[in-house]
């Protein structure tokens, strides 16, 4: 700043970038997988049935969301043995999970040469003031949302992709509904506001103002955003789809199911053909059992959603 | 006027329609068979194209894409799309995958590694700049990228890109190390054109830099002129349409 006399907060870009692993090539990667759907899997062999059935990447974890709700207790990032068995047995990108502000956690992922981290919401959270600061890391990250503001912070932190938070594990589709519905409502308020009113707008959001800005230019947020949290039919996963997101997560709905190979195939092509209906009527039919629901009236029910801001 | 068919079955088809937008062409979505009658020329963009490859046969695409290479008509591939075109390609996932074909090389399937292993690179571009003007170099995002090992006699290289040919030897690839000193560096092909396929191991559709389109729409263009008298870009698109791009931050329509 010598000379210049100003006061650069965020420097050039809107983003800080590294040296070594620009921003750009963060969300590359998260643009690739646009249209496409990633599945959680817990083993080597659940890992190529979703590369078969034409899964754009896999989750890699010990535990299924559904699973962590039924059997309690602390839920952590998955062993780096099974994280690089299931690497080995597919060529499609894996992501896995670290807790949330669990940044070591992160380190060990980033160390075992995985292409995506999930900050997630899913695992008991290591820190509940932060968030893991992620342009620190070469790796990118995806960060789950309920709303714009909670995005936008993400991204401020280094996030380089988006999804609903939804309520994982639960096969209902209701909270990423209201997710994906508050985000779209909120980007389209903005897009007809007037510049004055951003930065109050922005501060109601707690949000950066930079990022609330490039938001209202776009159009949209400035990363790629998936849906995540309750998906378990192909009709859920148009449905997201429809409502403007990218792409979708496919948790517990597969592999909890009556045939995972059947489902994770028509839900991929779902998601191909979301704005179809005679295709989503094709594929939708004779899938066998889907995963059993959760009802959220009941209060018994622990919302993962709000373990973070 | 024509329109530009742009496979969009995953990956970023929409920012390649986005990239023909700003150049005041239309690009189209193709999902099905019967859309490709319906257009001239046809982009497959980036993506998993293991996942690609699965859609297109739930879809029986092959076939009409097979047609569609084999009858000359104008195809460019990137990343993904490159590896569709190819006639050979290696590291595939078990049981391999299907392929297009038509362009005659060995293109190793994610030859640059992870996604910790991706980058960006300025390209040496000489084909490009002597049609579209411009910098010297052209920025190419490398995702997950594959690279070309070896191309026929028929293909014209437009990039390559250096790596340590230790990088070579160890991958799986079939070129022997031809260099006494393993330390050497040696190239790996980044973008080639075989008569009217093109292919970009890169991604031009991430950055706001669009000299590719434009080449990829020019290319067409003459191929379509040869046919018939139609032309396919509007009078804007001549020969020094570049202008430096304001910003260029990757591209989300």
């Amino acid at each position: 700043m010598e000379g210049s006399g100003v006061v650069t907060v965020y420097g050039n870009g809107a983003i800080t970038e590294t040296k070594k692993s620009p921003f750009s090539v963060k969300v590359g990667l998260a643009q690739m997988l646009r249209g496409g759907v990633i599945m959680d899997v817990v083993n080597a062999e659940q890992a190529r049935i979703a590369e078969e059935a034409g899964a754009c990447a896999v989750m890699a974890l010990e535990r299924v969301p559904a699973d962590i709700r039924a059997q309690g207790g602390v839920a952590r990032m998955s062993d780096p043995q099974l994280i690089k068995e299931i690497k080995q047995a597919v060529t499609i990108p894996v992501m896995a999970k670290a807790r949330i502000g669990h940044f070591v956690e992160a380190q060990i992922l980033e160390a075992i040469g995985i292409d995506y981290v999930d900050e997630s919401e899913v695992l008991t959270p290591a820190d509940d003031a932060n968030h893991i600061n992620k342009h620190n890391f070469r790796i990118p990250f995806v960060c789950g949302c309920r709303n714009l503001g909670e995005a936008l912070r993400r991204i401020r932190e280094g996030a380089a992709m988006i999804r609903t938070k939804g309520e994982a594990g639960t096969g209902n589709i209701i909270e990423a509904v209201r997710h994906v519905r508050s985000v779209m409502a909120d980007i389209r308020l903005l897009r007809n506001m007037d510049d004055d009113e951003v930065f109050t707008f922005a501060k109601n959001l707690a949000a950066p103002y930079d990022l609330v800005m490039q938001t209202k230019q776009l159009g949209r947020l400035p990363v790629v955003q998936f849906a995540a949290g309750g998906v378990a039919t192909p009709a859920d996963a148009a449905l997201m789809m429809q409502l403007g997101c990218d792409g979708v997560f496919v948790g517990s709905g597969v592999f909890k199911s009556g045939d995972p190979a059947k489902r994770a195939r028509a839900i991929v092509q779902a998601v191909t053909h979301y704005s179809d209906p005679e295709i989503l009527a094709e594929v939708s039919c004779g899938l066998g059992d889907a995963m059993v629901g959760i009802n959220l009236n009941d209060s018994k029910v622990e919302r993962f959603a709000h373990r973070s801001e | 006027m024509a329109v530009v068919g742009v496979l969009a079955l995953q990956g970023s088809f929409n920012e390649h329609i986005a990239a023909l937008r700003r150049l005041g062409v239309k690009g189209v979505e193709i999902r099905k068979p019967e859309q490709l009658q319906t257009v001239t020329s046809l982009i497959i963009p980036g993506g998993e194209s293991t996942t690609m490859a699965k859609l297109a046969e739930y879809h029986d695409l092959f076939p009409s894409l097979r047609e569609f290479v084999q009858m000359g008509k104008p195809v460019w591939g990137t990343c993904a799309g490159l590896i569709f075109l190819a006639n050979k390609a290696v590291g595939q996932k078990a049981g391999g995958q299907h392929l297009v074909g038509g362009l005659d090389c060995t293109v190793h399937r994610n030859f640059f590694g992870s996604q910790i292993q991706s980058f960006e690179a300025e390209l040496s571009v000489p084909e490009l700049v002597s049609k579209e003007g411009g910098p010297e170099t052209f920025r190419g995002i490398f995702i997950r990228a594959p690279a070309i090992l070896e191309a026929g006699p028929e293909v014209k290289v437009l990039a390559d890109y250096p790596v340590s040919s230790n990088r070579l030897s160890n991958s799986d690839s079939p070129i022997e190390d031809k260099t006494e000193n393993p330390e050497e560096e040696s190239k790996v092909i980044v973008a080639v054109r075989q008569g009217n396929i093109l292919g970009t191991a890169f991604h031009p559709e991430l950055t706001a830099d669009t000299r590719w389109h434009s080449y990829f729409v020019k290319m067409s263009n003459e191929i379509i002129e040869e046919a018939s008298s139609s032309s396919l870009v509007p009078a804007q698109v001549g020969t020094s349409h570049y202008q430096p791009p304001a910003s260029d931050l990757p591209i989300y329509p």
